[in-house]
């Protein structure tokens, strides 16, 4: 009966997680590593949100895309760009600049024709390849993720992406490796798709810090991890004034509650 | 309990509106001067907290709504643009996903509190059953509410729950297609779990009128079991007294409330429903929000047919049956003893029933043939603690009834106070 085989099969897909539990039992648990945005007043290292998005620019988006992205969120409030004097976004001449390094096809005009133009600040960053089936075709047949929600869909977050990007070690013999994988301990079952993407001086940083693979790794895992959550500061900021706010409040409440009750006993 | 109404309308206008419609006098006699036993303590404070969180969840919710688009290709989309690009939408949107926690917390606590006291027994069965049914509700919004984000364990969650109604005979498939309004869950099921969301919960705003006018009449129970005899000695009235005790707890648990939504935003969450749902990938765990992992565990802990009945029925009617159980409750304690402070036996019974909760939705978040002590799989735990969490409602509370002593009682609510040592 269909019935029974789909709830046969829900069952046993949450059974498999035994043996899929076990296969990732055996990936290293993610190195802890010390981030500037951790903790209740963590915030953005802000140059290293800035060197991370040269990273992901130069390296990781030639496979990976960020379709949440657009050109002005590197311009708003707690972006690696925001400029004093420029409240909107749109306006920012670092971001405008950034954008109109890309040609993105808009269109159709009025003689039904598609066109190229230079990027502006509301374009979203430009994915790598159209679709599916051409990503897949290109790698192997393995999909290189979209990167803007990455660090939270993982996890082990940031330290599971960092320990990722630096944990490639040759095989061990008895590891069994298709053709274009390679080994990565951090990752569940040990072969990955994705060639070792960091190696020093890869890049040259426009600000002139030594792009060892180290500090790539922290930066782009930096700026990822903004991406994802880039309200973050604005949200701890607030979370502060909220809990101070209630803090004095239900002190206040507390006296009120006594000075009611003083003649009762209860 | 309720007796005569002291509304006194001094101006103008509330005498005139209180011979037309008389709304003033009905919240003054429910919220200002009703009776209110003197001993309650701060595990009363949760019914006021239960209804604060319904009022947040429903005005984040509209809020939401406004931005929300229940579409296969645009709704995981849609909720990341109220996280980045509507203004406070990261607020707005944190608040209501953790909201819906930290209602179920409360519900929990307010549940455990009814039945350690005692609050489903004679004269306040109604008011339970309505409980149940908001409860109930509860579960259904949230599970709705869930696959809204349309993330990979949002629509696998809803995967494995609607397949469950497909285990029942005869109708099964029926019914899950019916609910589906297809043949797997897809853009029809987003639809429509998205306008049930929308509905269920003002149908629960509904059923908390009834269940606290089923309130109003008998009265609140209370730490000591034992009726109001004398309003004057026994009973405060409401306002201020309960206001600003029930107003103090609000603050606190908001306080707890805020450190999530600020600082821990997606630790009730899973990581995997950061990822749009896919149809063709199966996460390597599917599990529910922590919420129902209690019942998950006892769903999966049915691993063996019952005669007729084979497993994966068995394990739903056990689900389903574990919340359907609490409708029967108040004629299954045969205790005249309301509070289990009396109860010294039964007590013990009800704390091994708190941690068999607590128990089995550990073991809802484990898989079932991990290892829990050596050869003891969590499977066997789970079905260890599900016999009892049966037997607590089904032999223990009928039982213990009849064979327990219980303790002496104060003769009144007011010398349960003056008279001996809170316990």
């Amino acid at each position: 009966m269909m019935m029974t085989r789909i709830i046969a099969a829900a069952l046993a897909a949450v059974g498999l997680t035994a043996t899929a539990i076990a296969a990732e039992g055996e990936a290293h648990a993610p190195e802890n590593h010390e981030w500037s945005f951790e903790g209740p007043f963590g915030t953005y290292d802000r140059h290293a949100v800035q060197r991370g998005y040269q990273v992901y620019q130069e390296v990781c988006a030639s496979c990976h895309s960020m379709n949440l992205m657009r050109f002005r969120n590197l311009g708003q409030k707690g972006g690696p760009f925001e400029a004093e004097g420029y409240p909107n976004p749109n306006d920012n001449p670092i971001v405008m600049q950034i954008a109109a390094g890309y040609q993105i096809e808009d269109g159709p005009n009025d003689d039904g024709d598609m066109f190229m133009r230079d990027g502006i600040a509301s374009d979203a960053f430009p994915a790598p390849f159209e679709n599916e089936q051409l990503a897949r075709a290109s790698n192997g047949g393995a999909l290189p993720p979209d990167l803007s929600l990455i660090v939270k869909a993982r996890s082990g977050g940031a330290d599971y992406i960092r320990s990722l990007l630096l944990g490639y070690t040759d095989a061990p013999e008895d590891s069994h490796l298709s053709p274009g994988q390679h080994y990565n301990e951090y990752f569940p079952g040990g072969a990955i798709a994705m060639a070792p993407p960091l190696m020093d001086d890869i890049i040259s940083y426009d600000d002139g810090t030594a792009a060892t693979t180290e500090q790539m790794a922290e930066d782009v895992v930096t700026f990822l991890t903004w991406a994802g959550d880039p309200h973050m500061e604005a949200r701890k900021q607030m979370g502060a004034m909220v809990l101070i706010y209630l803090f004095i409040f239900a002190i206040l409440v507390y006296l009120a509650y006594r000075q009611v009750w003083r003649n009762v006993k209860h | 309990m309720s007796g005569p109404s002291t509304y006194d309308p001094k101006t103008g206008i509330e005498k005139w509106l209180d011979s037309r419609l008389p709304i003033i006098r009905l919240g003054y006699d429910s919220f200002v001067d009703f009776p209110t036993p003197r001993n309650l303590n701060y595990w009363w404070t949760f019914g006021g907290i239960l209804a604060i969180f319904l009022m947040i969840q429903i005005v984040t919710g509209v809020v939401l709504a406004m931005h929300y688009v229940a579409h296969e290709a645009h709704a995981f989309e849609s909720v990341e643009r109220i996280r980045r690009d509507v203004p406070f939408g990261w607020l707005i949107q944190s608040m209501h996903a953790n909201g819906a926690s930290f209602f179920f917390v409360a519900v929990y606590l307010h549940m455990f509190r009814g039945l350690y006291y005692g609050s489903y027994k004679a004269p306040r069965e109604v008011l339970w059953i309505l409980g149940v049914v908001i409860y109930l509700l509860m579960m259904a919004t949230g599970f709705m509410g869930y696959v809204l984000p349309w993330g990979q364990m949002s629509y696998w969650g809803a995967m494995v729950i609607t397949n469950l109604i497909g285990a029942l005979p005869f109708v099964g498939d029926a019914i899950r297609e019916w609910l589906w309004g297809g043949f797997s869950v897809g853009q029809a099921t987003l639809n429509r779990f998205f306008s049930l969301h929308y509905l269920l919960p003002f149908v629960i705003a509904g059923v908390v009128g009834l269940h606290i006018w089923a309130l109003h009449v008998p009265g609140n129970g209370n730490p000591a079991g034992l009726e109001i005899k004398d309003p004057k000695k026994d009973a405060l009235p409401f306002h201020p007294y309960y206001t600003v005790k029930d107003g103090f707890a609000i603050i606190v648990y908001l306080m707890v409330f805020a450190v999530f939504v600020f600082y821990l935003p997606n630790v009730l969450g899973h990581a995997d429903n950061y990822i749009e749902a896919n149809p063709l990938s199966t996460p390597a765990h599917i599990v529910p929000e922590w919420y129902y992992l209690p019942f998950y565990a006892i769903l999966r802990a049915i691993t063996f047919d019952i005669g007729p009945i084979d497993a994966k029925l068995g394990g739903v009617i056990a689900m389903f049956g574990a919340i359907g159980i609490l409708f029967v409750l108040p004629w299954l304690d045969t205790s005249k003893v309301r509070s289990m402070r009396y109860r010294p036996l039964t007590r013990w019974f009800f704390i091994f029933f708190v941690i068999a909760a607590l128990g089995l939705g550990w073991c809802g978040a484990k898989n079932p043939d991990d290892s829990f002590i050596g050869a003891v799989k969590f499977v066997h735990l789970a079905q260890f603690l599900t016999a009892y969490y049966f037997a607590y409602f089904i032999v223990i509370l009928p039982v213990m009834g009849i064979v327990e002593k219980p303790k002496q009682r104060p003769a009144s609510i007011e010398a349960s106070v003056l008279g001996e040592d809170k316990s």
